[in-house]
């Protein structure tokens, strides 16, 4: 009895001490903070006018509602991109080379994002890569700017986000029987019929939790917007930085980012909402 | 295997007490301004070890506020934005200038930046280097971009490069007529002149190719050809003209902006001694001079002609008649209130479309 005790504390204590002290405590003081604002001389008091300025200035909430609508975007075209790739590597593909192919998914993270990004910027910048094989080949006569746009910006983004949304539809896939699917073909129904009425809805959960980590890593990105989309991809995430670095109002940062969370959080439960999902399902 | 086990054993405790035994000396400072070979130097001399963490200032003063003055030892911000920050958030510790070799040290340069640096009867820095900021221009194909104003001339259009940060601010600034510095103590009237700034800056926008984050990227913009006229650091600009004549640093008809670096005391700092030590080092003539030579830079150190190469004392003669020099303008100390001024149009830019 006493040693099942022990085994309890040993493996509570580390995960207490871990989610109280680096995740709770943290959050708390964020918190007290976002509500003071600070005065000229450095004097602080109690006041709400930091979530006010969030609402009342519109280039704070422009950027918010820009970032979640490019956040949004993201999700759906790595969904749409992801899905036959993992079917592909479940169903398809010879099962002996599913696993090398899972791994080659895996590689690019096998380095950091910034080296990544990095790399991006080589391939696609004027004096870049792609122009010099472009230039080469006769296909364009002058050099394109391939940086500091959406669109790479998304595409880069996406990029990034792919594992994320791998993996979760690579588990789910893979418990869906085949007979399923052949019993749907024996019973005489089209492929479009058995990926809306059979794939598709068994995939639910997996789709639905890849969405949500593509979304949380995508609206919390900072250096793939900073780096790729240049000069006018203003994120929410750099308004937080702006306003710690820059302006040294700590208050103002710290309540930006409780809006950040309390917004993602709200989006993600009207998705479930829309969907018809629950939360606990997906987690499973 | 017991052995071995005690082997391995044993060599890691004398590794970890040998780290104990040897000094260091955290030092947070700008990229380029601890070069590798006198770090080396340093730690042959005085036995002390160097870990150098590059940042700017922005930067340094939010990771000392966040420590309240801790986690460095010593730490390098431009001598403008010491004294309001450190009137708010006692994040230095006075200097102790007797243990200064003010001797090496430019007396005019030292009494400026004491001036600068003065919170309740106590300095806070003493200086290291100085610069300025103006146009780094590729003559071939922008040759007549002499102003800030080319920041903003539909000539270059894609072929420009600034920073999005408070110098760009400023030199426009006076390259539209206005003091800024003089504004410094009316927020009201500072912040209308932003206002305007902020719209030139949006209203031509789409000229820019990127603004640029740090010194090494607009250097390869530069380089690659990307970009003709950039707003960046005079030491920049000569790096490049060493590799490529037709770049230089060209000094704005309305002034370049000129900074001071400094040597500060974080209000925590652990190895104060290893601190002065550093600053006495780098000021001494040979060292402060190896820095120059390496990186463009002049220093405070007094002495140091006889040790730097011909071509260095050729930029600053190539770039700045002395009328030029006589028009260089000085950053005074900035108060706190500005900055978030700034903050927001700056913001305001980067997110127009």
């Amino acid at each position: 009895m006493a040693g099942k005790k022990l085994g309890f504390y040993v493996f509570f204590i580390p995960v207490f001490l871990w989610l109280f002290l680096l995740i709770v405590v943290p959050h708390i003081e964020l918190f007290l903070m976002s509500l003071r604002t600070e005065d000229w001389v450095g004097n602080t008091s109690w006041s709400l006018a930091n979530y006010k300025n969030f609402f009342s200035e519109p280039i704070y909430w422009l950027t918010f509602v820009r970032t979640a609508i490019y956040s949004i975007l993201v999700t759906c075209i790595t969904a749409i991109i992801a899905f036959p790739v993992a079917f592909f590597i479940t169903k398809v593909a010879n099962p002996r080379f599913s696993g090398f192919l899972a791994v080659l998914l895996l590689m690019p993270f096998w380095v950091s994002e910034l080296v990544r990004v990095y790399g991006w910027m080589i391939l696609l910048r004027e004096s870049g890569v792609i122009n010099h094989f472009l230039l080469q080949l006769g296909l364009i006569s002058k050099s394109v700017e391939m940086l500091y746009n959406d669109i790479s910006m998304v595409m880069v983004l996406v990029y990034t986000s792919m594992l994320f949304m791998v993996v979760p539809l690579l588990s789910v896939l893979e418990s869906l029987d085949d007979s399923l699917i052949e019993a749907a073909y024996d019973l005489g129904a089209s492929s479009w019929t058995i990926l809306t009425k059979i794939i598709l809805p068994h995939s639910k959960p997996g789709l639905t939790s890849g969405a949500i980590v593509v979304f949380m890593l995508t609206l919390g990105n900072y250096l793939t917007p900073n780096l790729i989309g240049g000069k006018s991809s203003l994120w929410f995430t750099e308004q937080i930085y702006t306003q710690f670095i820059a302006s040294f109002n700590w208050n103002q940062g710290a309540a930006f980012g409780f809006l950040l969370l309390a917004l993602s959080s709200l989006i993600i439960w009207i998705g479930l909402k829309l969907t018809r999902q629950n939360l606990t399902k997906v987690v499973q | 295997m017991k052995k071995v086990l005690v082997g391995v054993i044993s060599i890691l405790f004398l590794s970890v007490s040998l780290g104990w035994a040897q000094s260091t000396l955290k030092l947070l400072t700008w990229k380029g301004y601890a070069p590798k070979e006198l770090v080396e130097k340093f730690e042959k001399q005085t036995g002390i070890k160097v870990e150098v963490t590059y940042s700017n200032n922005e930067e340094m003063i939010a990771k000392l506020r966040a420590t309240r003055g801790g986690g460095f030892d010593l730490i390098q911000p431009s001598q403008d934005r010491i004294a309001s920050v450190q009137a708010k958030y006692h994040i230095y510790q006075p200097l102790d200038y007797s243990k200064i070799k003010t001797e090496n040290i430019i007396p005019s340069m030292l009494e400026a930046v004491k001036k600068n640096t003065l919170v309740q009867g106590k300095s806070y820095a003493v200086p290291f280097c100085w610069g300025t900021s103006g146009l780094i221009v590729n003559k071939k194909f922008a040759p007549e971009a002499s102003d800030y104003t080319d920041l903003l001339n539909p000539k270059y259009k894609g072929r420009i490069s600034y920073r999005l940060k408070r110098p760009t601010l400023i030199g426009l600034a006076f390259a539209l007529g206005y003091n800024p510095f003089e504004l410094y103590s009316n927020p009201q009237e500072y912040a209308k002149m932003m206002e305007k700034i902020g719209e030139k800056l949006i209203a031509s926008k789409s000229l820019v190719k990127n603004y640029w984050t740090n010194g090494d990227a607009l250097l390869e913009l530069l380089r690659s050809k990307e970009v003709f006229v950039a707003m960046g650091w005079d030491g920049g600009g000569w790096k490049l003209h060493k590799e490529n004549p037709d770049i230089d640093f060209v000094a704005p008809k309305s002034g370049a902006l000129g900074w001071i670096d400094t040597f500060a005391l974080p209000a925590k700092a652990k190895n104060v001694d290893a601190a002065y030590k550093w600053i006495n080092f780098m000021l001494e003539p040979e060292n402060a001079a190896y820095f120059t030579n390496k990186e463009g830079y002049f220093t405070a150190s007094k002495g140091v002609e006889k040790f730097l190469l011909p071509e260095i004392k050729d930029n600053l003669t190539r770039s700045f008649s002395s009328a030029d020099i006589d028009n260089i303008k000085w950053y005074p100390p900035v108060p706190a209130q500005i900055e978030a001024i700034e903050a927001k149009i700056l913001d305001k830019v980067k997110a127009a479309r």
